[in-house]
């Protein structure tokens, strides 16, 4: 155990060498754990019919080929509904979603921290508890009541759900209370701004990376939206959907089937990574207080 | 409520200021309506109408009756699937909330002080298996059961067997191969919450801690980090014990549903049984409210405890 100090007598923290190989090793080995499937993924989507099925399976491949691809495409064209079809049903799912739970979350996560009105403290309970069970807990129920609103087989039961998820709410509010202080919201109140001014002039452009968040969470679960018990017409199924379709014929489209994950975890990933850090900033406030 | 309002209101009662202020900050109503109004139709309702309904028998054919608990009477002594099935998400949620709770507060710590370039690729790495989509196929390829499946062939080849491991059918194998893939999907949220809540700990109180004695890493860890860390410790552990206990599209991918004797049979399976494919629903929202009453319970608990870290 050493202790060091540097020039300027600053306090260096206490490392000791063991420690540090120790942490390096075991997060090497947790990488690779986690890494492999998703390498291993990519690797089957681009490898030739003849070594998918060589003996033993290989990590690597040797020739390369797009094959898996047009195969999977071609697959999905010679279901009677356009393939482009499936395409435009997950991108109308995700705009319309997104854009409706970004408007009505910022809206609400606005006034749940900044306005404070009667019962304010009561609905923010209400939200907090609610990410306390999963949706599927009242799943019969819902479906019962999209039945009824006469919303089987039209997209807007996968929609109008999305909009009222709580969590990037969560994140929002929480975003707001630390990022947004009153006094800046209070002068431009004394200025004469009414409050939806305020909100989407002075509280909005303060809190970018928490909308960012908010987008990209709720893009993640509209994105990967696949068979929904509410949709049975072939034309409004979604991509992921109809992936998972033409890939039951089991092991002999092993190669079309890695082909298809790779397409659909290479959005997510990409959004990802061009947005982390603002993510990370927006989870620097997600703390919750009991 | 984070602001003072100017106004005197020494003389009102409480009602009335109550009053004044629900006149005053009326906007605010406006603002939440939208949304609140949703969030109560798809998530508020359907919770309190599933605790209603499951005192009947409803099934959408037949005008329901009020048989007030003979469903929770059926489900825990007359439904053996629905026995094994709560024992099934029990032990799910006990294995993988907790192990992915640690594992990415570990991580997490672990991966702190490396340069932000690094730590950012690290990050990357841990937290794609969990917003992959359907990523987790590739385990059906991995652990196929003929010998082009990558362990099979790797095992055959070594002579370890002699014949493939049928994984997702054999009783032994498919419990802990789920447990295993949950794990590796569960380092979501709560791990990038942990990544920002130890980054924005203030490094002078590491240092002031050395200066105090501090002499290794868990001290510092006790003594520093998790007291600062707490909020994020309540919000993590909360969504990881919700992800934990809804656990079951997965299972039903890789091991069908029904798995071989039921050995992965969870109460989202239960429901899905009655709630879908019998219509059930009197029956299905009794297991509803149970799954419910079970999750909210282990949340509140956990919550209680985590807030008396560093007390």
């Amino acid at each position: 155990m050493k202790k060091l100090r540097t020039r300027n007598h600053s306090v260096v923290l206490n490392r000791s060498a063991g420690g540090d190989a120790g942490i390096t090793f075991f997060l090497v080995i947790l990488g690779v754990i986690m890494f492999l499937p998703l390498y291993y993924t990519v690797m089957q989507s681009f490898k030739p019919l003849d070594e998918l099925f060589y003996y033993p399976p290989r990590f690597y491949v040797i020739n390369p080929t797009w094959d898996n691809f047009s195969d999977l495409f071609k697959l999905m064209s010679e279901s009677w509904v356009p393939f482009s079809r499936y395409i435009f049903n997950t991108v109308f799912i995700t705009v319309a979603g997104v854009f409706g739970n970004l408007v009505l979350s910022s809206l609400c996560a606005y006034a749940l921290a900044k306005v404070p009105f009667p019962g304010n403290g009561f609905f923010f309970q209400l939200i907090q508890k609610s990410l306390m069970f999963s949706s599927s807990v009242g799943g019969i129920i819902v479906f019962i009541i999209i039945a009824k609103m006469g919303w089987m087989d039209n997209l807007a039961s996968i929609i109008v759900p999305a909009w009222c998820s709580t969590l990037g709410l969560y994140l929002m509010k929480q975003f707001m209370d630390t990022n947004v202080t009153t006094a800046v919201l209070e002068s431009a109140r004394l200025d004469g701004a009414s409050e939806f001014r305020t909100f989407w002039s002075i509280a909005m452009p303060m809190v970018k990376p928490a909308w960012l968040t908010l987008i990209i969470y709720s893009f993640q679960g509209l994105w990967n939206s696949g068979a929904s018990i509410y949709i049975y017409s072939e034309d409004l199924k979604t991509l992921n959907y109809a992936m998972t379709q033409v890939l039951t014929a089991g092991i002999a489209r092993s190669g079309a089937s890695a082909a298809s994950g790779v397409i659909m975890m290479l959005v997510p990933i990409l959004v990802f990574v061009v947005s982390q850090s603002q993510i990370i900033e927006t989870m620097g406030s997600s703390g919750m207080k009991d | 409520m984070s602001k003072k309002s100017k106004v005197d209101h020494g003389k009102m009662t409480k009602r009335q200021w109550t009053w004044h202020m629900m006149k005053r900050y009326k906007i605010g109503y406006i603002m939440i309506a939208p949304f609140m109004l949703l969030f109560f139709f798809f998530t508020i309702i359907p919770v309190i109408a599933s605790l209603l309904v499951g005192f009947t028998d409803y099934n959408m054919l037949e005008v329901p009756n009020w048989v007030w608990f003979d469903n929770y009477i059926t489900l825990f002594l007359d439904d053996e699937l629905f026995i094994t099935a709560l024992q099934n998400t029990m032990i799910f949620a006990v294995l993988v909330g907790p192990a992915s709770f640690i594992l990415s507060f570990v991580v997490a710590w672990f991966i702190n002080e490396l340069s932000p370039r690094t730590r950012s690729i690290v990050t990357l790495i841990f937290y794609a298996p969990s917003i992959s989509g359907g990523a987790y196929t590739i385990f059906g390829y991995i652990f196929a059961s003929d010998s082009y499946g990558l362990v099979n062939g790797w095992l055959l080849k070594f002579g370890f067997i002699d014949s493939p491991i049928l994984f997702f059918t054999d009783v032994k194998w498919i419990m802990p191969l789920c447990v295993a893939i949950a794990l590796w999907m569960s380092l979501g949220t709560s791990f990038l919450s942990f990544v920002a809540g130890l980054q924005g700990i203030d490094r002078s109180q590491f240092e002031a801690a050395a200066v105090d004695g501090i002499t290794n890493r868990w001290q510092e860890l006790w003594y520093v980090t998790l007291p600062n860390m707490k909020p994020q410790l309540i919000f993590g552990s909360v969504m990881s014990i919700t992800n934990s206990f809804g656990f079951g599209g997965v299972v039903t991918a890789l091991a069908g549903n029904p798995s071989t004797d039921y050995v992965a049979y969870t109460i989202s399976h239960h429901i899905e049984e009655y709630g879908g494919a019998r219509m059930e629903i009197g029956y299905s929202s009794a297991i509803s409210f149970i799954l419910f009453l079970i999750m909210i319970t282990a949340n509140s608990f956990i919550v209680k405890l985590l807030s008396k870290v560093g007390e």
